[in-house]
């Protein structure tokens, strides 16, 4: 098991089916791809403690966040994990700011408004601070939802369908906004989409799921190639 | 006008709604976001003062807080005076037969939470605790006004159940809705004309304010 990294084993039979398998390098982008009920949610739920799977494993960076054996379940108020929702899931009630404030838990009070500025300038939403999530575009929330889940100081970021609900050009943005990121951050990324093309041009590796099991990881050319995995994936795209 | 009526009324509200809120907090919390073995009997027995005759209810919690019952029994080797007819009595009827307007209103309101921004606020670092403080309570607070307003109002109208559990005592257990019906008995409308105004307006005031309060909360969350 590499001490360096997200690593990740998970078992159960139901009521959702999972047997996964896989580690993470700090720095590179896995792509979880699947059919729709594939477990892809429910496995970034699972690692952000947001889920309680039956069995297995799961460790950052050598720190132990789930083992099923030795009875260890960090809540994920503990773990320090980033994770942008599908539907951005912002707090209505409050501020751009304040929803990446809210995030900056661990740092001193006094420096939580300059840093949360910094995190949204980081994201190019500098002169929106004030806005509420109703004021802002889909798209501009959603890059709000990634400078809360930066603001953790995550030590895995995972991405769950996050350019799902924008248009394409926002899209486009948005996917320019992950390559940035991802050559700033050292740490393990995991992105779950539908997107075939898109999570072969963002992810390092990519990580096939059917119906819970893990059915290939590999680089996405050689993934890609494989007759069986495109007529799974193109299946479930024509469905 | 019975002013002492009134004033027991009102203090009788006001500790009903002050033990009360934090009571049907957490079995509003508890109802709303978790699922467990036996939360349809705990849901029905929370709103079970809602269809129940309030005679009915006044009988059972009577037998409760009789001299003969094992609460009343401790009650009095404690503080030396039987629960049932006495202040303490009406407060402990008014918890019970004002749980369903103090649940369900906040009960809906953490309903009506997405789930997934209390699972932002978590994987964002925040405990439950702070997670209650910081995101649901702000969201829900309209529904726990109205809990509010509605625990308050209600306690100052409810007639049945406070005249079994409380007799009519004047300045122990006779309050406004009591005094009413007193009035009423003894015709005298112009007494019983004004306290039912009085209830009236207070009844009609609180709502008001409530809405208002709560109004645009919706608008202002997009």
């Amino acid at each position: 098991m590499a001490d360096q990294g997200l690593s990740v084993s998970l078992r159960q039979a139901g009521p959702i089916p999972l047997d996964v398998a896989f580690t993470c390098a700090p720095g590179e982008v896995l792509g979880i791809v699947g059919p729709s009920g594939a477990g892809k949610t429910t496995l970034l739920r699972a690692i952000a403690g947001l889920y309680r799977c039956h069995a297995g494993h799961v460790a950052v960076d050598g720190a132990v966040w789930f083992d099923s054996q030795a009875k260890v379940f960090l809540p994920p108020h503990r773990r320090r994990v980033g994770l942008v929702f599908q539907e951005h899931a912002l707090f209505p009630h409050l501020s751009a700011a304040d929803n990446v404030a809210v995030a900056l838990i661990d740092h001193p009070q006094s420096e939580r408004r300059s840093r949360a500025a910094e995190l949204l300038s980081r994201v190019h939403l500098d002169g929106l601070e004030g806005r509420k999530p109703a004021e802002l575009s889909g798209g501009q929330r959603q890059r709000v939802a990634i400078a809360r889940a930066l603001a953790r100081d995550p030590k895995v970021l995972l991405l769950d369908e996050p350019f799902s609900a924008v248009d394409r050009r926002t899209r486009v943005h948005l996917q320019a906004e992950i390559v940035a990121l991802r050559k700033d951050l050292a740490i393990p990324m995991l992105l779950v989409t539908h997107d075939v093309d898109e999570v072969a041009r963002l992810a390092d590796r990519l990580c096939i799921l059917d119906q819970g099991r893990v059915c290939l990881i590999g680089r996405p050319e050689d993934v890609l190639a494989e007759p069986a995995i495109r007529a799974l994936l193109l299946g479930d795209a024509a469905a | 006008m019975d002013w002492e009526a009134f004033k027991l009324s009102l203090w009788l509200a006001a500790w009903t709604a002050a033990l009360l809120m934090p009571l049907g907090l957490v079995l509003a919390r508890l109802l709303a976001f978790h699922r467990f073995r036996g939360r349809g009997v705990l849901e029905a027995l929370v709103m079970a003062p809602l269809v129940l005759p309030p005679t009915v209810l006044g009988f059972y919690l009577l037998s409760a807080m009789g001299g003969n019952s094992s609460l009343g029994k401790l009650w009095t080797s404690i503080f030396g005076h039987p629960l049932a007819f006495s202040f303490e009595g009406l407060v402990v009827a008014s918890l019970i037969f004002n749980l369903p307007f103090a649940v369900q209103p906040m009960q809906r309101a953490f309903e009506a939470l997405p789930p997934d921004v209390r699972e932002a606020a978590w994987v964002s670092g925040l405990s439950p605790w702070r997670t209650f403080w910081r995101i649901e309570a702000p969201l829900a607070w309209p529904g726990v006004l109205s809990a509010l307003v509605l625990t308050f109002t209600h306690t100052l109208g409810e007639f049945g159940v406070v005249l079994m559990v409380g007799g009519s005592i004047p300045g122990e257990t006779r309050t406004l809705a009591l005094a009413i019906y007193d009035r009423v008995q003894a015709f005298d409308t112009e007494a019983a004309q004004m306290m039912s105004a009085l209830l009236l307006l207070f009844s009609i005031g609180a709502i008001i304010i409530a809405n208002g309060l709560t109004s645009g909360v919706g608008r202002r969350h997009g």
